[in-house]
């Protein structure tokens, strides 16, 4: 009896699928980091995770309610509003960050003017139908939802550090991770808050 | 008909599906995404990655290398020269290496071994640029794929190591990192998504990952280029905002583990031909 178990980790072994333990979570890190090298600008430090893309990483962008209102307090704490209190820039200048997708990649040249690549998620203006769906639509948005204060509050801060509303969400920080500037946003804001924008006909 | 003569035909079928194609994306932009569909449809009756095929086999047959060796004993998985269905397996474990490996992997590991290539050479540059000529990575994985097309997409969970291996790319997969915080799985892990008008498939549903596991690698017309599945990792980590996977890095063949474990039972469909 003994023999036979021997004999048949033995065989086991020889296939290699003796007693299999999943790799740990800090060894497949410790791969994954391997794997990667410096390209231009995106350089490996990109993959040094914050608590935030760790916390939502492994729990399956669900994060448990305590959690959650803690990601969210956090997010929200890092937005910067408008020191002078200018929500709206130019809807026209804001069309054109919608709709153009480049910055920060390896193929971007240093010192590339990023884009929000909006259009690449959420529909925006009727006239563009190359919209993407991964986000809500957009369209009509402060038609639909009023022109005060308050959604414009909102919308900056949703902009700035998506987090901030929707612990976990797809989309990115634009303020706070530094891919648009402060007067970028004023014009993304425009787009969506200007009765006069393509995004509220 | 013969072999050669079919494929004459259907090069000069290609010649007259570019011209056609040509017109019909100037349609496309501003149409709807049933246009798109059948632009694709209409791609799929001409596809240049025909002529790679043809290439990619002459490479395979060739002696080649300091030593003058062809690459008909590289054992890819089934046996010593067995290419037929040999694709549609992989990636899976080598004992000779003592590892998991891609199909790129292992046709570098043969033409190092078998042929006497430079590694360092071979993967400092696996993809052609805009307008160079296809690599030789490039034309005889397009060979190798193309003998496994109706093959039965069937990558192996038997060893420790290509268990691992899915693990590991699992949590790839779901790793999200970078300025964008985003993961494979922000694009890919939901159903009906797009980016623009582009579908992206949903790696946690069997179908979607199956279709698109087996229409790699492809021609993308947009490029005028043959590209490999390590080409097509290589380009999401890119709009990802990612650093660059290293060319038949482990965390590459990881990743092309796990999406193609999900995609068994499929049937390989490659190359295909993209927009």
């Amino acid at each position: 009896m003994t023999k036979t178990i021997v004999f048949l980790a033995a065989a086991a072994t020889v296939a290699g699928c003796a007693t299999y333990t999943a790799p740990s979570k800090e060894e497949t890190l410790a791969v994954i980091k391997s794997s990667f090298q410096d390209r231009g600008i995106a350089k490996v430090d990109r993959l040094n995770q914050t608590d935030l893309q760790r916390i939502c990483s492994e729990t399956g962008n669900n994060p448990p309610p305590d959690v959650r209102e803690r990601l969210e307090k956090q997010a929200l704490a890092t937005v910067k509003y408008p020191a002078d209190g200018r929500w709206l820039g130019d809807f026209a200048l804001g069309e054109r960050i919608a709709q153009t997708g480049v910055g920060l990649q390896w193929s971007d040249a240093p010192g590339t003017v990023a884009g929000g690549n909006c259009y690449a998620c959420h529909q925006l203006s009727k006239a563009e139908i190359s919209y993407g769906n991964i986000g809500p639509s957009l369209y009509n948005y402060g038609k639909l939802r009023g022109y005060g204060d308050d959604i414009k509050r909102y919308t900056w801060g949703k902009i700035w550090n998506a987090h901030a509303y929707s612990a976990c969400s797809s989309m990115p920080r634009f303020g706070d991770a530094g891919i648009l500037t402060e007067e970028q946003i004023r014009n993304v804001m425009a787009l969506l808050l200007d009765p006069k924008s393509p995004v509220n006909q | 008909m013969t072999s050669k003569c079919k494929r004459r035909g259907r090069r000069r079928a290609l010649i007259a599906a570019a011209l056609a194609g040509a017109a019909v994306a100037a349609a496309a932009q501003d149409s709807t995404l049933q246009e798109i569909e059948r632009y694709r449809q209409m791609l799929q009756e001409g596809n240049p990655a025909e002529l790679l095929v043809v290439r990619g086999e002459e490479l395979w047959t060739a002696r080649r290398g300091p030593k003058n060796a062809s690459l008909e004993q590289c054992d890819i998985g089934l046996g010593p020269g067995v290419v037929k269905g040999a694709y549609a397996q992989l990636p899976r474990y080598f004992a000779d290496v003592d590892q998991v490996m891609d199909f790129e992997a292992r046709l570098v590991h043969c033409m190092v071994t078998l042929q006497g290539f430079d590694r360092a050479a071979l993967v400092k540059s696996p993809f052609s640029g805009a307008g160079q000529r296809q690599t030789d990575i490039e034309s005889i994985t397009t060979y190798v794929v193309d003998q496994s097309r109706g093959a039965t997409i069937a990558v192996p969970q038997n060893h420790r190591k290509e268990k691992a291996a899915f693990d590991r790319g699992k949590q790839l997969f779901y790793m999200r990192a970078g300025p964008y915080d985003f993961a494979c799985s922000t694009c890919h892990g939901v159903d009906g998504q797009r980016i623009r008008l582009q579908d992206l498939p949903n790696f946690e549903k069997v179908e979607p990952a199956q279709r698109a596991f087996a229409t790699w690698p492809a021609y993308r017309v947009s490029q005028g280029a043959l590209r490999t599945m390590q080409w097509r990792i290589n380009d999401c980590f890119r709009q990802a905002r990612w650093p660059e996977p290293i060319f038949i890095s482990q965390g590459t063949i990881d990743l092309i583990t796990f999406l193609g474990v999900k995609a068994n039972g499929g049937k390989m469909d490659s190359p295909a031909i993209k927009r």
